[in-house]
């Protein structure tokens, strides 16, 4: 007896702590939110492009090019650069994804993007596909003509200036770019360190060209064209434009993230307003609270004590679920939150199999104590049986999943899984602590069930 | 049992019901979504009063955008479905929408899927239909496999099979006649809400199935049809109720859900609802109608 008591007190501690957590954690629930540790502030639930506002972009990408075992690795640096640049538009979260062609997912290369809360998907395309060209040029002869040059992506620019000419130099040696500050104007600048190749080439650039000028081009456009005036063997450069801090950091940080190694072009494209989004979470919290109300009623009203007491173990359920999805996290999307949803009826489900069963055993002629025990014994090859199924069902969705289907097969899934074990064992415990109130007429009204009696 | 002694009612019920569905199915058929056959759909608001229709009808006409199609939504709103759109296609269905930015609007919603997107979505949702329905059957011929007198397992997978298509093709006929009449479209949740249909009709018919499994085990009746009408008996009301709370809660996501989902949570309704009369009145019935063959044949 006094191990039920402890069990059910631990389960209670356990219950409490989990909704403090949930509660504490929560901007919107807890108005104290902004002092807490910050253990607390770390996780938020993550909600799903479709409920937070936001884009959803898919590329392909033209591998056509690339020998055919570099293709994984190609892709690899793909997402780390189209990564890199999102991030510079600092998007909270931003997930960048390969995923590589196979029998499932058809036979192109794509590259999928989700930006929360970035509504302009005119500018994040632009941002994403932009590719930044940095050449170096050094005077021509006089008696140039004016003439066209290709850069390395086929793309054709008319040298608008014609006094200057293309060296072999360009960003693709380029190690690193930091943004500093001229020590005496404070105006930013940007610091180019090359490769060995590239110092190489300054050496031999800057020697070849002292006293001359030496022009700098970004994305075909001249930025800065100082005068050499003297070689430069260690392979550090600065660029010193008309430029704003913000534009300063910009250009360091494209020229960082470097050109991309496969072309891409846009399949598909997807925003969400976040007032829409908005809308969807109120609507689905709300549908969960008043579904959730509904079977508390229902079972209360037919089940009686053993009802009361799968409430208490359903709240629980739902506590747990909602401490999973911050501490795993689970994106919630709105299909995510239809998949918890019907997986809160599919917890009731299992009580239900377990109530009807000990009806059956009370029936029967057994004490309550006994009957208690035989009807979770008796209900559980039904339970494990068609949850199973359901399992099996949200496993091959999962696998199968787009982002919206995954977030609903993940739920359900968890849910299930969570809830065989959870609802079940927790409604258990409880209900053997309450066998004490021994075989009288009240106790067997308590334990009874319908409309009737 | 009445189910037992009437299962050709039941099983006639089913039939039409089935029938019908089917029937709907190729005289209205699908409105296809863009998920899967590409395209693009932009929704906006505007923020005083929303143009003619007709005005925007005849602006569409001048430009090289394809078929566009109009709709209005909320008070203020339009829903625009077009051909998927590249970026500069984009602006400029905006710029037309807002009629060269007289009327002021907000974009809420736009999306353009490539049509290799959506076929790549239909060829994986093929798929899994027929993942799910293989591992389905499979696992009911393991579940059942200690029990083979007198019907052998794999005839209660066969029969899990025939209530599971019975499950989904109704849902399916109730959303042509949603498709054909209110305009919904087959989108990548229309597939989500057939699986999950698969698998909650078979955790029903599991439900009745095991019990049967179970008296078979005890020997509580002499012949099989008694067997079966004494576990529906017993079984029925937590049938019926396990059932009631999933509606229960589909009912509320779709009176009170996302819109979204709303579709999506009616098309499930029904399918637990079905799922529920299924393996009452057509499983546990086409059980013994088989064993009732098998022994005439002997």
């Amino acid at each position: 007896m006094w191990k039920r008591i402890l069990y059910i007190l631990i389960i209670l501690i356990l219950g409490f702590g989990l909704a403090f957590f949930v509660f504490k954690s929560e901007p919107k629930l807890n108005s104290n939110f902004e002092n807490e540790a910050s253990f607390l502030k770390n996780f938020p639930f993550r909600l799903g492009l479709d409920l937070s506002g936001g884009s959803h972009l898919i590329y392909k990408a033209d591998i056509s090019a690339v020998k055919t075992g570099e293709v994984s690795v190609s892709m690899d640096s793909l997402r780390d650069v189209i990564e890199r640049r999102v991030n510079l538009f600092g998007v909270s979260e931003p997930v960048v994804q390969v995923q590589n062609s196979g029998f499932v997912s058809g036979e192109d290369e794509k590259l999928i993007v989700d930006l929360p809360g970035v509504t302009d998907v005119e500018k994040a395309t632009a941002m994403i596909g932009q590719t930044p060209l940095l050449e170096f040029k050094i005077e021509a002869p006089k008696d140039t003509p004016q003439n066209a040059i290709v850069d390395k992506d086929g793309k054709v620019t008319l040298d608008t200036s014609p006094q200057f000419v293309s060296t072999e130099l360009t960003g693709r040696y380029l190690e690193k770019a930091t943004l500093q500050f001229d020590e005496t104007t404070r105006e930013p600048q940007v610091s180019l360190q090359f490769d060995d190749t590239g110092t190489k080439l300054f050496a031999q650039i800057t020697k070849d060209n002292v006293g001359k000028m030496v022009a700098i081009y970004l994305d075909g456009a001249p930025i800065s064209v100082p005068v050499v005036r003297e070689e430069i063997p260690n392979g550090q450069a600065v660029i010193s434009g008309s430029f704003t801090p913000t534009e300063g950091k910009q250009l360091v940080g494209r020229l960082n993230s470097g050109a991309l190694p496969v072309p891409i072009s846009l399949l598909s494209r997807q925003t969400i307003g976040a007032s829409l989004g908005g809308n969807a979470v109120t609507a689905g919290v709300k549908a969960t609270i008043v579904g959730f109300l509904l079977i508390a009623l229902f079972l209360i009203f037919w089940y009686r004590l053993p009802g009361l007491i799968a409430v208490f173990a359903l709240s629980i359920y739902v506590t747990i679920m909602l401490s999973l999805f911050k501490l795993l996290p689970v994106t919630l999307t709105a299909a995510g939150i239809a998949g918890f949803i019907i997986s809160i009826g599919i917890a009731v489900d299992a009580n239900i199999l377990i109530f009807e069963r000990l009806k059956e055993e009370l029936r029967s002629g057994r004490t309550i104590a006994d009957a208690v025990s035989a009807g979770f014994s008796r209900a559980w090859s039904s339970i494990r049986d068609s949850n199973i199924s359901t399992i099996i069902s949200a496993t091959i969705l999962f696998w199968f999943g787009t982002s919206l289907i995954k977030g609903f097969a993940l739920t359900l899934g968890m849910g299930v899984l969570v809830s065989m074990f959870s609802a079940v064992m927790i409604s258990r415990i409880f209900l053997s602590g309450f066998i004490f109130i021994g075989e009288g007429k009240v106790a067997r009204f308590l334990f009874g069930s319908g409309i009737s009696k | 049992m009445f189910i037992v002694k009437y299962k050709k009612i039941f099983l006639s019920i089913s039939v039409i019901l089935v029938l019908s569905s089917l029937v709907s199915l190729f005289v209205f058929g699908f409105q296809i979504g863009i998920d899967f056959k590409g395209g693009a759909l932009t929704e906006v608001v505007y923020q005083n009063n929303r143009p003619l229709q007709s005005d925007l009808d005849n602006a569409f006409k001048t430009l090289d955008l394809g078929s566009v199609l109009i709709q209005p939504t909320g008070e203020l709103g339009y829903i625009v479905k077009s051909i998927d759109l590249n970026e500069a296609q984009h602006s400029l269905l905006l710029k037309t929408l807002s009629e060269d930015g007289k009327s002021p609007l907000e974009e809420k919603d736009f999306n353009s899927i490539g049509p290799s997107v959506g076929r790549e979505l239909t060829r994986k949702a093929i798929i899994a239909i027929i993942l799910v329905s293989i591992a389905i059957i499979l696992f009911i011929a393991f579940a059942f496999r200690k029990v083979s007198k007198p019907v052998s397992s794999w005839k209660y997978g066969l029969m899990a099979i025939v209530s599971l298509l019975h499950d989904v093709i109704i849902p399916i006929g109730l959303f042509t006649y949603l498709s054909h009449f209110y305009g919904a479209e087959v989108d990548t949740l229309f597939v989500v809400a057939i699986l999950t249909i698969l698998g909650l009709s078979v955790s029903d018919t599991i439900v009745i199935f095991d019990r049967i499994r179970e008296n078979l085990k005890d020997k509580i009746e002499t012949n099989f049809s008694d067997t079966v009408g004494r576990s529906l008996d017993q079984s029925y009301m937590r049938s019926v109720f396990t059932s009631v709370t999933v509606i229960i809660v589909l009912l509320s996501l779709f009176f009170f859900g996302p819109e979204s989902t709303k579709y999506f949570a009616l098309m499930l309704t029904a399918g637990m609802f079905f799922g529920t009369y299924s393996s009452i009145f057509l499983a546990s019935p086409l059980l013994v109608l088989i064993e009732e063959l098998q022994s005439k044949n002997k």
